[in-house]
């Protein structure tokens, strides 16, 4: 018996699991330097968030939809490691769970499932964290290099929070604010998997290279933070603004590259997706810079998935053979 | 050289399977029996003019062309007309075919078979036509569009750009490209050809990057022909799409709805422009062409020079048979040509290729749910966005069809072969495109 079928006849090996795998492949290198840089319990962290992740979408469509199980397509995980990056390495393990419930059940599978959520899951999961908890949410442990065991004893602020409560147009005493060799590769305080730019970067190249995103959300969006603060800095001088610092602290690199390229959650279409990260890029530093947060790339993503539908409805790419 | 060029947008790089590159052009040999379409070519079917008992010889004219837009269709081989009547063809759909038995290997006395290459031209651009007509040649990469119509100006309009098309961007084909390597001097000269008729002095030849050994030679032989030019174009797929190859080549788009002479351009496949040197230079009718078979299941892939009307299943023996792995026969590339329903059905002037998949490389996923990666539409050389009209179609919002411009799809499969989730995006727009034209 010959098959029949209708063109094209033969697909590329590429299918929604192996863009997942190429996707966690990516947050490896982020992994690594959360492990490197708080030890034992970033990897705590990870494995707790990405487990109840998993955890719940099973549960959900073993127990309550009756369905086929969709963790396969490991999807699951991706949120998982996403929620897990965006939190403090001393966050108390059980309410990785709540956040993990958030994001897997009510953001993702009350939705309809991968591909139909019109939120961030893992995005919802760290707001609803930041908002039930904002202690345990802000509370910020110094990295300690190599050192696994190391209780996460010291704590202090952000380079966010230090740019954010300094005087107008003072300047900090020597070895307040980090450098930017250790902004780069990660020796600093924060989320766990927001703190090394090299290693986010590594993923961005991986993510580019397989062809599973394009450049244009993390050009546009990390473009728009550098123009807009390195402007209040030309104008003012002010070390509040100053945008090398913006790009490498927070979690603008993790957001960019990794969050605001979801695909549920970003506009299909090249142009929507300039847009998008554009005004993704314009809503963080408003937050950042005039709001009451030091940080404000959550944020910005989730009011920017609320316009994805719009955005899709409104702008569309040229077509062949019309008018330019 | 000159530069590389490529349409700009969407595209997709599917492995190219080219393992008959470098197999030479081989005599298919005779069949038994062949089994001749009346219709091979966009438009009406030809006029039937033998009949059962009637011998004929390699050459004779079987089917007279029903007005402008059809084509003669000729005789490949000698021997007895055995039965004239409806079958099936390869797809599936029942044609009128006229079945011949094989008997000897007469030709028709007017038929030049020398090897000998003729430069002069010594005909005006009617008499091209005419001689292009009475050979029944159509266009021989797929669309089989009758070739007279486009090789002569329309009135009204001006033509400055004739383009040779040598891009061979499915996978597996390669009888394009031996073509180019073996024929290499008689497409020249088929362009020249083409030149006259039109009434213009130039003519570009367009090969993929891919097939460095056909413009190697191309570029050789175009030295002596004034006019004459190869250029290289990007290996990616649909290069070979007459719209994506004007834009690569020209830089114009051609206008939505509109054809290609209205850019000033048209496009000839280097099969056609081949028949086209035969047909005006020979005497040839078009009775025969370059067919490569392959597919990973194939066991002796090879490309051969086969008698329009032989069984497909012929060929199939001929390079090892059916095996086990064979899951399914493709005729044409397996982006865009038809799967086979019947293997017994006859090869035509349009079969560019005979491939054979084993069931891993055809095999098809289940589909599962969008994940709004958006590739479809980055991948669309149209820029259409197929994510969108699958929507439309499946929640039967039709009246939204034409602002999302379906009928600008060039069905080339390029979202469907990409999509991660597997969904038939191909399907639904041409059930769009067929929902706009029940609508007109």
């Amino acid at each position: 018996m010959l098959k029949i079928s209708t063109t094209p006849h033969f697909q590329t090996q590429v299918n929604t699991r192996q863009i997942m795998l190429d996707v966690i492949i990516a947050l490896l290198p982020a992994a690594l330097a959360a492990v490197l840089f708080f030890g034992v319990n970033a990897l705590l962290v990870i494995l707790t968030s990405v487990a109840s992740c998993v955890f719940f979408e099973y549960a959900v469509c073993r127990w309550w939809l009756k369905s086929a199980n969709t963790t396969h397509d490991l999807s699951a995980i991706i949120t998982g490691l996403l929620l897990a990056y965006n939190l403090p390495s001393s966050i108390p393990l059980g309410m990785i769970l709540a956040g993990a419930f958030m994001a897997i059940v009510v953001a993702k599978m009350c939705y309809g499932g991968l591909g139909k959520n019109i939120f961030n899951p893992a995005l919802v999961g760290r707001v609803f964290l930041f908002i039930s908890f904002p202690v345990q949410m802000t509370h910020w442990p110094q990295p300690h290099f190599l050192n696994f065991f190391a209780v996460d004893a010291q704590t202090g602020a952000t380079t966010l929070g230090l740019l954010k409560h300094m005087e107008p147009g003072t300047t900090p005493p020597e070895g307040i604010l980090p450098s930017y060799e250790d902004m780069f590769i990660g020796n600093i305080g924060g989320c766990i998997g927001e703190i090394s730019a090299l290693a986010l970067l590594l993923g961005l190249i991986y993510l580019l290279w397989r062809g599973i995103i394009t450049w244009h959300i993390p050009f546009y969006y990390v473009g728009t933070v550098f123009i807009l603060t390195g402007i209040l800095y030309l104008l003012t001088g002010d070390i509040r603004y100053d945008p090398l610092r913006h790009i490498l602290s927070g979690g603008l690199l993790l957001g960019a590259f990794f969050m605001a390229t979801d695909y549920a959650t970003s506009p299909m279409t090249v142009r929507g997706q300039v847009l998008y990260a554009i005004a993704c890029g314009i809503l963080t530093v408003v937050i950042r810079l005039y709001g009451a947060y030091p940080e404000g790339v959550s944020f910005a993503i989730l009011i920017m998935n609320a316009f994805v539908p719009l955005i899709d409805k409104y702008v569309h790419g040229r077509i062949f053979g019309h008018r330019r | 050289m000159n530069k590389v060029k490529t349409f700009s947008m969407g595209g997709i790089h599917p492995n190219k399977y080219k393992m008959t590159s470098a197999s030479p052009i081989m005599d298919a040999g005779l069949p038994e029996i062949v089994t001749i379409p009346v219709k091979q070519h966009i438009g009406a079917p030809a006029k039937i003019l033998v009949k059962k008992g009637d011998k004929v010889k390699i050459g004779t004219l079987l089917a007279d062309a029903d007005g402008i837009i059809s084509a003669d269709v000729h005789s490949s081989v000698s021997g007895e007309v055995l039965k004239i009547e409806s079958a099936e063809g390869g797809n599936g759909y029942l044609e009128d075919m006229i079945t011949i038995r094989v008997e000897g290997n007469e030709y028709e006395e007017t038929i030049d078979r020398t090897g000998q290459i003729s430069r002069d031209i010594p005909l005006t651009a009617a008499e091209i036509i005419g001689k292009i007509r009475e050979a029944g040649i159509v266009g021989m990469g797929g669309a089989g569009f009758p070739t007279p119509v486009k090789a002569a100006v329309p009135e009204g309009k001006k033509v400055d750009c004739l383009i040779i098309n040598g891009i061979e961007c499915e996978p597996f084909l390669t009888a394009d490209e031996r073509l180019m390597i073996e024929k290499a001097e008689q497409i020249v000269l088929g362009a020249k050809i083409l030149n006259k008729a039109l009434g213009i002095q130039n003519a570009i030849i367009a090969v993929d990057e891919n097939k460095p050994k056909a413009i190697e030679i191309l570029n050789k032989i175009t030295k002596t022909y004034i006019g004459v030019n190869v250029q290289p174009c990007a290996t990616k797929y649909p290069q070979g799409g007459e719209k994506q190859l004007i834009a690569a080549i020209t830089g114009h788009e051609v206008p939505s709805g509109k054809l290609p002479v209205d850019v000033g351009c048209v496009v000839q496949n280097v099969g056609t422009v081949f028949a086209i040197y035969e047909a005006v230079i020979k005497n040839k009718p078009l009775y025969e062409r370059v067919i490569t078979v392959s597919g990973d299941a194939c066991a002796h892939p090879g490309n051969f020079l086969v008698r329009i009307g032989t069984p497909i299943s012929y060929l199939i023996e001929k390079t090892g048979g059916l095996n086990k792995n064979v899951a399914q026969v493709i005729l044409g590339g397996p982006m865009m040509g038809s799967a086979v329903t019947n293997i017994h059905a006859p090869v035509t002037k349009l079969t560019s290729g005979i491939l054979l998949l084993s069931e891993k490389l055809s095999h098809k996923e289940q589909e599962t749910d969008c994940i709004r990666c958006g590739k479809c539409a980055l991948v669309c050389p149209v820029g259409l966005e197929p994510f969108l009209i699958r929507r439309l179609m499946s929640e039967y919002q039709t009246d939204k069809l034409r602002a999302a411009h379906v009928q600008d799809c060039i069905e080339c499969g390029c979202c469907a072969y990409t999509c991660p989730a597997r969904i038939p995006l191909l399907d639904y727009c041409k059930l769009a495109k067929l929902e706009l034209k029940k609508k007109k």
